[in-house]
């Protein structure tokens, strides 16, 4: 396709969805009078087209995946619980929910202390914006990218080779043996993992950078007053201060982390070791035509791990509120 | 006083720790992506920033190049193909004596012939008797070798592998994919924030719900609904209108949810007033609303936008892997796996795939951040 028909394509399909909200709305103010207000028509305008998009996209398909993770290969015939019999047995589940916990434990956990220490230590230096501009910046750069990025840091020549992986480079230069990184069992994992952290370490920081904002100074003050470090203050008023925002990003980092996919496919397809659920599901989308039963099995797993964070935001939103 | 600059140098050299680890990755990239490909697969791009010595194999030309000036034999011209600033230290003409002259020196081979070489490559090859050598002789360099960069592996990357291409495509994605469900969300906030109807509370803690809901909840159902719909109309069931709508499905909880509390704070005053006035909604959304909101919409367009621009799940299953369609992370993607040794394609596709949001990053941080602490410290 040339420049030309893209740009068209783009215009068109923005176009229509702005024609809709405008003469749909000056059809109604054609045909009502003036100051019908609350007629429930404009709300229906306003509100319809986001209705259906989260209809079909969001809600039918969470009750349709539950129905076919009960049903066949093709969503045909019922089959009970089999699909998820045959996970429980299939040793790449397994693995992927070995591999998806370890992930849910170490990465968030890194990520948001990494991010806190930076914050902290940001907020007093006086090149610090620069700094966290730096730790900020693989936020914003794709998974696949990132991927790349690392690829080439883990890249492994012969032992006898001139090394053009920066992490082989060092570990020659110290005298030790080339390891091919991403395909050692189990350890390849970290390696892995050491990505997201290096991509979510920004976002735990920019967010605890705010936070660190609101604790009040005087608190502070009183505390180096009284003769506390820096370290004790670090743990015992700004911990406890930011508890709640912690949490937060830590949730966030959570529910990154258990949709782990684009990292997977790009380095190691989740060979030696390295498979995780949501490369499962994709690879069980086309594996032998597809398989929509066992792949909605994989989906399902997602979607109950992050339940209890959606129970949690509900009741967070409910508690704000009432405020 | 001590110990607190004491403790200032310790966080500095602990944040310095930091950021040399976090910048390492991507500047190692950047430097690779403009090296000479042969370089790239041979040295570390540490080793690019300073020069180097390099040893070279290169042949002189052979005897159909020969001219001939006062019974002597002649055959000259320069080593190197293209100049890239090395200098020439010393050279040899068998493998197992690479060094054995310097540069300038007059070397006196075997036949008696004489060969100088210069420092820039230029030899001189002179004999008595008339050349009959079918290829030329090796010549063995010692040379020392510049920084030296390049944008032939842009060139290549961009028209030749067809990155290029794919960027158009994700430019083709991301545009509406990222303004339809900022228009549709907007409309769809201002109502559950400002007007009154049936099941609204319900439908936000919807919304709320929806935020977590992983993608991969919706990806069989959609693929199959898309394949119907396509097979209904006899069209491909893959196409750019479907990717839109699939983004704007994923992003629409996260963009709602963010709209409606920003203007869910607007004083509501200004609106009760508008109303009194005889504002119908759509006139309070259009003149006060939309142009207020701005700093959050060019925040939430941001996220969204890089979000899309980044995706790589929705365009491998909502979009065809030809070359008219294939969007750059894909693509990139693809050539991890075709082209998984030549680091000169995948640093500079790579990078290019990273122009657009480093872009968007450095000039609107600012805003950036904005949305991100919005979504946070409210969600």
């Amino acid at each position: 396709m040339t420049i030309f028909s893209l740009v068209l394509y783009v215009l068109a399909g923005i176009l229509v969805c702005i024609l809709y909200y405008y003469v749909s709305n000056f059809l109604l103010d054609f045909f009502t009078k003036k100051n019908s207000n609350d007629s429930l028509i404009r709300a229906l305008i306003f509100i319809a087209p986001a209705f259906i998009v989260l209809l079909i996209f969001i809600l039918y398909p969470v009750f349709e995946t539950v129905r076919l993770s009960f049903f066949d290969k093709f969503g045909r015939e019922f089959v009970g619980i089999d699909n998820y019999i045959w996970a429980v047995n299939d040793p790449e589940f397994r693995r992927g929910i070995l591999n998806n916990l370890g992930w849910l434990l170490i990465v968030p956990t890194l990520s948001t202390f990494f991010g806190l220490v930076i914050a902290n230590l940001a907020d007093r230096i006086w090149w610090g914006t620069i700094a966290k501009s730096i730790i900020f910046m693989p936020m914003a750069i794709s998974f696949v990218g990132a991927g790349v990025i690392w690829k080439f840091i883990y890249d492994y020549r012969g032992p006898g080779d001139q090394q053009i992986g920066f992490l082989n480079a060092i570990v020659v230069s110290f005298g030790l043996d080339p390891q091919a990184w991403i395909t050692i069992p189990i350890w390849n994992n970290l390696f892995l993992m050491a990505i997201m952290v290096w991509i979510q370490t920004g976002l735990a920081m920019v967010i605890f950078s705010a936070a660190l904002r609101g604790i009040p100074k005087e608190m502070l003050e009183a505390a180096r007053i009284d003769g506390a470090g820096e370290l004790k203050i670090f743990t015992s008023i700004i911990i406890p201060y930011l508890q709640q925002t912690i949490l937060v990003i830590w949730t966030i980092i959570t529910i990154v982390v258990l949709k782990i996919f684009d990292i997977i496919l790009a380095m190691t397809n989740g060979q030696w070791q390295t498979e995780v659920l949501a490369n499962l599901m994709f690879d069980w989308l086309f594996r032998g035509g597809g398989d929509s039963g066992r792949g909605s099995v994989f989906a399902i797993v997602i979607m109950i791990a992050v339940i209890p964070i959606m129970v949690l935001n509900i009741y967070r939103h409910k508690q704000e509120q009432k405020i | 006083m001590k110990k607190n600059i004491f403790s200032s140098i310790i966080a500095q050299l602990i944040l310095l720790v930091f950021v040399i680890v976090w910048i390492i990755p991507t500047f190692g990239l950047f430097i690779s992506s403009f090296r000479d490909k042969d370089l790239l697969a041979t040295s570390g791009w540490w080793t690019s920033l300073t020069t180097t010595q390099v040893n070279e194999i290169h042949r002189t030309l052979n005897k159909d190049a020969q001219i001939q000036e006062n019974d002597i034999y002649i055959i000259k011209g320069n080593l190197f193909d293209i100049d890239k600033g090395k200098k020439i230290t010393s050279f040899g003409i068998t493998s197992k004596n690479i060094n054995q002259f310097l540069v300038e020196e007059k070397a006196i081979l075997k036949d008696g012939s004489e060969l100088t070489v210069l420092e820039n490559g230029d030899y001189k090859w002179k004999s008595q008797n008339p050349f009959n050598n079918k290829n030329g002789k090796r010549i063995f360099i010692t040379a020392s070798s510049p920084p030296n960069f390049t944008f032939e592996n842009y060139k290549e990357v961009l028209f030749k592998e067809g990155v290029g291409q794919a960027f158009l495509n994700t430019l083709t994605v991301a545009i509406p994919s990222t303004i339809i469900p900022l228009i549709i969300c907007s409309f769809f906030a201002y109502a559950l924030s400002w007007m009154r109807f049936f099941g609204r509370d319900t439908l936000l803690a919807i919304i709320i719900a929806s935020l977590v809901v992983p993608l991969q909840m919706s990806l069989i159902p959609l693929l199959s609904i898309y394949n119907d719909i396509g097979a209904l109309f006899n069209v491909s069931s893959k196409s750019y209108p479907g990717v839109w709508m699939a983004h704007t499905g994923f992003g629409l909880a996260s963009t709602t949810f963010l709209l409606r509390n920003f203007i869910k704070s607007l004083p509501h005053e200004m609106i009760e007033a508008a109303r009194v006035d005889g504002g119908t909604h759509y006139d309070i959304f259009t003149k006060i609303i939309l142009p207020l909101s701005i700093p959050a919409l060019a925040s939430i367009f941001i996220l969204q936008f890089l979000w899309v621009w980044n995706d790589l799940l929705v365009g491998l299953v909502f979009l065809d892997q030809v070359p008219s369609e294939i969007i750059i992370t894909a693509k990139l993607r693809e050539l991890l796996g075709s082209r998984g040794e030549n680091w000169e394609i995948l640093t500079t596709g790579a990078f290019v795939s990273m122009t657009v949001p480093l872009a968007i990053f450095f000039l609107l941080q600012k805003y950036f951040i904005r949305g991100l602490v919005a979504g946070s410290v409210k969600g």
